[in-house]
């Protein structure tokens, strides 16, 4: 049976994140006198990130493969444009803008993929290329101006909520259903790979570890779900998020095409020999890459209502500031989902937390840059520590 | 004039689970060229690499005199302070600088900190003028052939004012005409006093230029040859290169050789970057179930060439040639179809191109064949471990846990991984390169029997090796390569380590009577 020390040393870097997580929300719990938790920051908090969360998936599976993609931020811009054009000039209907929109920005991807994977040009220099191009495509399409505002059934793709099948004033109690669901289903799956682990004979963590691990968890998402129920209910997005960072999850923990990633990540040159098609794979990423930004250019644009020619800008730095200070290598190889996620809400929380304290945007930004650095220097002193 | 200016005496080095050199002693004589040879991995590079401070001072034991004085390098420019200069294999010149920029690199002409350049260039036209070399200071690096860069490297030594040169290979890669003006160069030194030592697979070079000659074996000096009053022949130095203890090395094994299972015909491939170079040419190979082909040659002959070119045309380019599986034509274009058509490739250098170093073992050994162990796309993972382990039990993988990282290791253990993968994806035709490279004996003999059990499951082995004994040991059937080309082909049980090494070094084809 493995000690908790050793498991915590295994695992250093994710508990590490999580605890500096939790401390940052304490810390402007405390200093923004309670707002930071109230239901509608925390639904708020959601609804910022969740293009943030959005686009990490996609840039974590690159930075896994061991590239980067600069050209997200404008991506999203474009795609807001194409969208507030054909909406709102041209009277398409929303549901067939947004199925366009993804194919678009699939095309941008694998306009992207091609260069690198197959023109073998760094995908620094291609996407920084796509950067400029996209950027300036939509403020040509916009003619330099906002577009808007986008009918009712675009706009709830990220400020709609989900429906109350109850009629209780005051409280939404679907939610309070679907967090107790959750629950279950969570305690349920953990339990059966414990299971799976022990019949298999492997190291388990000791029980009582395994029940504070799961109370822990039952706790936070009944209370997320509490707090969202005390105001509006679970946002669409948050549910459009949920299937995305499962479906994700999987994939890299799972799935023959995610241990290809790693792999090729890991060493291209030992993936190749061992018949992973890496060109196509490195091509197949940045697609992926491209439909997701699309999606977050969507939901940015359906929030603002509005399509802008700035949408999107700097975006691409806090996508990939959050892959790694969740734990992703530069290098490749090296990257989890939950990393990048817990990297997001550290970065959503100080945006928030700083916001409503009133920090200016410059010191947002010089704080923000100190959080990655030492994020990433407590990686490379604890790998120095391990070797 | 016998006043000796290096003498090392009882080197000593370790290596990991490796005795890389075994209380070696060697002494050089002032303006003498010395030769030193021997098989690959014989310890000529790891005793250059004590000497010049490459191991530092402490990571072996022994002692080391220089002009006299008892040296205790720390690094390669501590040594070079003193006249020792090494020129490697690979020669480190900055392609995209200048000739000049080049010679003078981190030995700049320099007045606090700014370049004489009017110096540096009228330095360097003299220099190049001692060496033969007829270029323009300016000129880039890159824009000259091999034979210059060489010169522009002993140049660089001259710069440094060398007393004792050591070159390792030096005509390798140059041609005839490039090679002799080398050697010439080596006399001219000589007559100036600077001593060289000369480590060269070109007996005949060795033959022309060296005044004596220093026997390597296993880490250890077998003899120095006189040669300045005898004549010393190229059998006598192969003799003493390769005589050596062969019994209880390699495990029996029960020979049943059946069809020829696979097959490459006129088999050419050129070189990817300069297309107009021939890397395999016109190459004939087949192995039958159940044999073990031996592929023999120096580095650089073109075997890893050969069998990359095979595995699904991972090297080369304008790739032509048939191959032939139980009789049929197979497309093996590329690595999938390859692995498909059940052919296996176990590289020589594992952690470059074998293994994922950052990843757990059992994701190394299914990495080949992840298809065994998923249902649609989605891994078992409980079924990963369970192949996983049978894995590391069958062929006595030393690892804590089939989920340590490949990385922490020992390369015998390391290559039991790169086995397991390519054993996993179940090919029929493995081809196995330097399979045996930086391991221990222990681990050797372990290898060996792997080989055995595959060949007597009656799967078809090619194994690439650069040491004579193991192919002699291990093999059914040897093929002899040299510059892209089959030299050569014959029964283990009519081949010597003699017959083998003349195919190797013989400039001409052998004619067999």
């Amino acid at each position: 049976m493995k000690t908790l020390s050793t498991l915590f040393k295994n695992n250093v870097r994710e508990y590490g994140m999580l605890i500096a997580l939790i401390a940052v929300m304490v810390f402007f719990q405390v200093q923004t006198k309670g707002v930071l938790m109230k239901p509608v920051n925390i639904t708020n908090l959601v609804l910022q990130n969740s293009y943030v969360i959005t686009m990490a998936l996609g840039m974590l599976l690159i930075i896994i493969t061991g590239w980067i993609d600069l050209s997200v931020g404008s991506v999203v811009a474009v795609i807001g444009a194409l969208a507030g054009v054909l909406i709102v000039r041209y009277d398409f209907n929303w549901v067939l803008v947004v199925a366009i929109s993804l194919l678009l920005g699939a095309a941008i991807g694998a306009f992207h993929g091609y260069f690198v994977a197959y023109l073998k040009i760094p995908s620094f220099i291609v996407t920084l290329a796509g950067m400029l191009i996209f950027r300036g495509l939509t403020i040509a399409l916009l003619r330099g101006e906002s577009v808007g505002p986008f009918p009712r059934g675009f706009q709830n793709i990220s400020s709609g909520f989900i429906p109350d099948f109850f009629q209780y004033e005051g409280f939404h109690v679907t939610t309070i259903l679907i967090g107790v669901v959750l629950s279950i289903l969570l305690i349920w799956l953990d339990l059966r790979t414990r299971k799976n682990q022990q019949k298999y004979g492997f190291d388990v963590t000791p029980f009582y570890f395994f029940v504070v691990k799961n109370i822990a968890i039952t706790t936070a998402v009944m209370g997320l779900c509490y707090l969202m129920a005390s105001y509006k209910g679970i946002p669409t997005v948050l549910v459009l998020l949920f299937v995305l960072i499962t479906f994700y999850a999987f994939i890299t923990s799972s799935s023959v095409i995610g241990r290809r990633i790693y792999a090729m990540g890991g060493n291209e040159k030992a993936a190749r020999l061992s018949g992973v098609n890496t060109p196509r794979l490195l091509f197949y990423t940045f697609i992926n890459m491209g439909v997701l930004a699309s999606l977050a250019g969507l939901i940015v644009a359906a929030r603002l209502n509005s399509a802008t020619p700035n949408a999107g800008d700097g975006m691409e730095l806090d996508v990939i500031a959050a892959c790694f200070i969740g734990g992703a290598s530069p290098s490749g190889g090296v990257g989890k989902v939950i990393g990048a996620l817990v990297g997001a809400f550290l970065i959503g929380v100080l945006n928030n937390g700083m916001s409503i304290m009133g920090v200016g945007i410059d010191w947002q930004k010089v704080v923000k840059g100190i959080v990655l650095l030492l994020a990433v220097l407590f990686d490379v002193y604890n790998k120095n520590k391990s070797a | 004039m016998s006043d000796v200016i290096l003498e090392m005496r009882n080197i000593t080095k370790l290596f990991p689970g490796v005795k890389a050199l075994d209380n070696v002693s060697f002494s050089v004589r002032q303006g003498e060229i010395h030769a030193l040879v021997g098989e690959n991995g014989a310890g000529k590079s790891t005793l250059m690499k004590v000497l010049s401070g490459v191991y530092p001072y402490g990571t072996y034991d022994g002692e080391i005199y220089f002009q006299g004085k008892e040296c205790r390098f720390k690094d390669i420019t501590e040594s070079e302070k003193v006249g020792l200069v090494i020129i490697h294999q690979e020669l480190a010149l900055i392609p995209f600088l200048s000739v000049a920029e080049n010679l003078f690199l981190g030995n700049e002409r320099a007045k606090n900190g700014i370049i004489d350049w009017n110096e540096s260039i009228s330095k360097t036209a003299e220099l190049l003028e001692r060496v033969g070399l007829h270029e323009s200071p300016n000129t880039l690096i890159t824009n000259m052939g091999v034979g210059k860069q060489q010169l522009v490297e002993i140049a660089k030594a001259l710069a440094k004012e060398v007393k004792l040169l050591i070159l390792d290979e030096p005509t390798a890669s140059l041609n005839e005409n490039d090679s002799e003006k080398l050697l010439e160069l080596l006399l001219q030194f000589k007559e100036h006093g600077i001593s060289s030592i000369l480590i060269s697979h070109k007996l005949s070079e060795v033959n022309k230029v060296a005044d004596s000659i220093t026997i390597l074996r296993d880490g250890a000096t077998i003899e120095t040859l006189d040669c300045r009053n005898d004549h010393i022949t190229e059998d006598r130095i192969i003799r003493g290169m390769v005589g050596r203890d062969m019994t209880h090395r390699f495990p029996p094994r029960e020979k049943n050789i059946g069809e020829v299972i696979f097959e490459v015909r006129d088999w050419n491939v050129y070189h990817p970057i300069h297309e107009d170079r021939k890397v395999s040419n016109n190459v004939n190979l087949s192995v039958r179930k159940g044999e073990v082909v031996g592929l023999s040659g120096l580095m650089g002959s073109g075997r890893t060439e050969l069998a990359m070119s095979i595995f699904g045309h991972a090297y080369g380019t304008r790739i032509s040639g048939k191959a032939y599986k139980n009789g049929n034509e197979v497309d093996i274009s590329t690595i999938d179809k390859a692995i498909e058509a059940g052919i296996a490739y176990a590289t020589e250098d594992r952690k470059v191109y074998g293994l994922v170093l950052i990843q757990e073992v059992k994701n190394n050994i299914t990495l080949a064949n992840l298809e065994e162990i998923s249902t649609r796309q989605v891994i078992n993972e409980p079924q990963e471990m369970r192949v996983t382990s049978e894995y590391r039990d069958k062929l006595n993988i030393k690892c804590s846990s089939i989920q340590q990282l490949a990385l922490n290791l020992s390369g015998g253990n390391q290559q039991k991984v790169v086995l397991s993968k390519w054993l996993f994806a179940g090919p029929d035709i493995l081809i196995l390169d330097e399979p045996t490279r930086g391991i221990d004996v222990g681990a050797k003999y372990e290898i060996y029997t792997i080989i055995n059990r595959l060949a007597s499951e009656g799967k078809g082995i090619v194994v690439i090796s650069s040491e004579l004994p193991e192919i002699l040991g291990v093999c059914d059937r040897i093929y002899v390569m040299r510059e892209g080309k089959i030299v050569g082909e014959m029964p283990a049980s009519e081949a010597s380590q003699e017959k083998v090494m003349k195919y190797i070094m013989t400039q001409q084809e052998v004619v067999e009577q």
